[in-house]
């Protein structure tokens, strides 16, 4: 007698089987959980929303003051303030989906333990929440913009900026990648959760966050591999390119940093996948 | 009847012990062996789960082997000891965690109530929380749209619908949570022992929803519980698990029957000392005179008792007090010896009433006393026995302390 079945659990997931038609039928609880992560961080404030700006503001005076006015580090030649902005709107985009993705067996294991729900919704969800913050830090950046193009600053956005969704999705593709790799990992051996908190703040650092890869490139030569072939530093200096026309990027360096973003991408979704099934058991 | 769920060879290891440093060492050794096509070192040693024996392995099967069947329509509840599995199976079956071996096939959408509220926020309001849960369960926004008010209604708690969860007190989170699932539209519902909470009003409502859901609309339950009687109330077969493996199926009546003969820990009291004043055998028996721990609430409660008595007075008692679970007095028995007898041995039988005692955890201490000059052998916390809620009048107010007895009386309605 052959019979049909719906649903058939075995101890191993294929190596590729997303369950892309799970995800779909649980599309609500994706907007559900960007609800509660928007509406539960500013629940008790004052502020609000207004949080969201406050950070990166904040982070742009320090940066300015220290990096540019105390040490003395080129903008390229760009206003500081929105040198410093234009970098620290990207970098935090990556480094919330990085870190957040990273702790998402663990910080959800109370909820994963319990119910059965495709496990790739909640890295999706982190994804697409920290796009409502970076669309409001977007929205400081380009204000900043219209100041001082107001005040006759020079500089000169450039067609460029029109691979703005294609960065944004990279970035986003990148801190998916990576943080599900380091979460899956996380789940048998918490070593990597101590890693990852400060391993992102040193990034930061082999990244063009403060200074622009020309100077890197002429102060530098002998280590600038180390800060081209960081995958974000093209992002970011396409992103000024962009945006403030200033920036040492070229489309292959971008390509490759396409080529790489899949390939941690890839890795990331496979291991998510391996691990999402039994890691109740360890965690 | 179609079938919707079947097991097959499902088994489930455990490793007991720490995860650390020791464990990458293994995880390679694991990965070795299956990357040359070869079995998992570790799984072939395992070990029957049973947590009061010391074993040789640190690897146990939670579950193993298991194979049954469930047809659509069936309400089937899962019972077992502690550690037998139980919860186990139902987060196979919930897909929370994957077999180690063997499958499990469904027809039909499943949903679990491995607890209730999960992943309520407590920041976010009752009503979106029924929002974010529901979703969580499986449901559609649409779909929670529809029932948003039968939700409501059910859960009691309108008034604080747009009050955060936080605010609730536990009751009203509870009957909150457990109305999303209520309305849950899957085939096949899945019940861990969620109900043992919310005053008995609410449990009687819930249990009421179940059956409705079983029995009027065809849909499939897998219950787990420790209250039989509610199991007894609400299921038409059973599964009993012990130390992971399947020892009976079959219909409710019988599963429960074979359950509460089971005793794997007989407590007794054996002495073949023949030179003190002692017991040198003890034990309760069930009705048809064989040693149980396990009663159903009208069974007669039967102590055998055998006692050597090497120094013999006039005035010697013995002497059984009841203990409740609350190490609370609940009756005492003394008896005199009787005449001395040439063996110096002595036989007694006790028969206490079935309807007496209320269901719940007992012990006895036991003694033989010479009243005001000596006590002999003293055992406190002895032949530990437990009363089964088997479906006694207050079953449906199974978490409210009723008392440790049922009294008889008389009541004239005037």
């Amino acid at each position: 007698m052959t019979e049909e079945w719906d649903i058939e659990i075995s101890p191993r997931n294929k190596l590729f089987d997303l369950k892309l038609k799970d995800v779909w039928h649980y599309r609500d609880l994706l907007v559900l959980l960007v609800r509660r992560d928007f509406v539960a961080f500013y629940k008790q404030t004052i502020l609000g929303p207004l949080w969201f700006f406050i950070q990166p503001l904040f982070t742009t005076i320090i940066y300015t003051f220290v990096f540019g006015s105390l040490a003395n580090i080129s903008a390229d030649g760009l206003p500081k303030p929105l040198f410093y902005l234009a970098g620290i709107t990207a970098w935090n985009y990556f480094s919330d989906c990085l870190t957040k993705t990273s702790t998402v067996f663990t910080a959800n294991s109370g909820l994963f333990e319990k119910v059965y729900f495709p496990r790739l919704i909640v890295p999706l969800s982190v994804v697409v929440s920290n796009l409502i913050r970076f669309a409001v830090q977007m929205l400081l950046f380009v204000l900043m913009m219209g100041i001082y193009w107001g005040k006759g600053a020079a500089f000169h956005p450039t067609i460029y900026i029109l691979l703005f969704p294609v960065l944004l999705l990279l970035m986003a593709m990148l801190g998916l990648g990576l943080g599900m790799i380091i979460s899956a990992m996380t789940t048998k051996y918490r070593d990597l959760s101590f890693l990852i908190t400060f391993g992102v703040q040193l990034m930061m650092y082999l990244t063009t966050v403060i200074y622009p890869l020309s100077t890197v490139k002429q102060k530098y030569p002998t280590y600038q591999w180390l800060v081209e072939y960081n995958p974000m530093t093209s992002i970011i200096e396409c992103f000024r390119y962009g945006f403030l026309g200033q920036g040492t990027f070229t489309m292959l360096s971008l390509a490759i940093t396409a080529v790489i973003t899949l390939i941690i991408l890839l890795l990331g979704i496979i291991v998510f996948n391996r691990v999402e099934k039994n890691f109740v058991d360890t965690v | 009847m179609a079938k919707v769920i079947k097991v097959e060879n499902l088994s489930k290891a455990y490793r007991l012990g720490e995860i650390g440093t020791g464990t990458i060492a293994k995880d390679l050794e694991r990965f070795w062996a299956k990357a040359r096509g070869k079995e998992d070192p570790f799984l072939k040693i395992g070990e029957t789960n049973d947590r009061s024996v010391k074993g040789s392995s640190d690897v146990v099967l939670s579950l193993n082997d298991l194979n049954f069947e469930i047809e659509q329509g069936d309400a089937v509840g899962i019972i077992g000891r502690n550690g037998a599995g139980k919860s186990t199976l139902l987060k196979i079956l919930s897909r929370v965690t994957a077999p180690t071996t063997g499958s499990v096939k469904i027809k039909g959408r499943i949903a679990s109530l491995l607890e209730v509220g999960t992943g309520f926020h407590p920041e976010l309001t009752g009503k979106e929380n029924i929002f974010l849960n529901g979703a969580i369960l499986g449901m559609r926004k649409a779909e929670i749209k529809r029932k948003f008010d039968e939700i409501v209604d059910f859960s009691g708690v309108e008034r604080y619908i747009d009050t955060p969860v936080k605010r609730y007190s536990s009751g009203m989170y509870v009957r909150l949570a457990f109305a999303v699932a209520a309305y849950l539209e899957s085939e096949i519902l899945i019940v861990d022992e969620v109900l043992a909470v919310g005053d008995a009003e609410f449990q009687k409502k819930c249990l009421g929803k179940m059956g409705d859901i079983s029995k009027a609309q065809g849909r499939t339950i897998l219950f787990v519980s420790h209250n039989i009687g509610s199991i007894s109330q609400l299921c038409n077969s059973a599964i009993l698990l012990k130390n992971g493996i399947l020892h009976k199926t079959g219909k409710t009546e019988n599963v429960i029957k074979e359950y509460l003969n089971d005793n794997n820990k007989n407590s007794l009291i054996i002495n073949s000392s023949t030179t003190d004043n002692c017991y040198n055998l003890a034990k309760m028996l069930s009705a048809d005179g064989s040693a149980t721990t396990t009663f159903k609430y009208d069974d007669d409660l039967v102590i055998s008792l055998k006692v050597n008595i090497a120094d013999y007075y006039n005035g010697l008692e013995i002497a059984m007090r009841l203990i409740d679970n609350l190490n609370n007095p609940v009756f005492t028995i003394h008896e005199g010896i009787g005449p001395k007898t040439a063996d110096n041995v002595y036989e007694f039988k006790i028969t206490l009433p079935g309807k007496f005692v209320t269901p719940g955890n007992y012990s006895w201490i036991m003694c033989i006393n010479h009243p005001g000059v000596k006590l002999y052998d003293l055992h406190e916390n002895a032949l530990s026995f437990t009363i089964e809620e088997t479906g006694s009048n207050f079953s449906r107010y199974n978490n409210s302390n009723y008392g440790v007895v049922f009294p008889t009386y008389q009541i004239t309605r005037l």
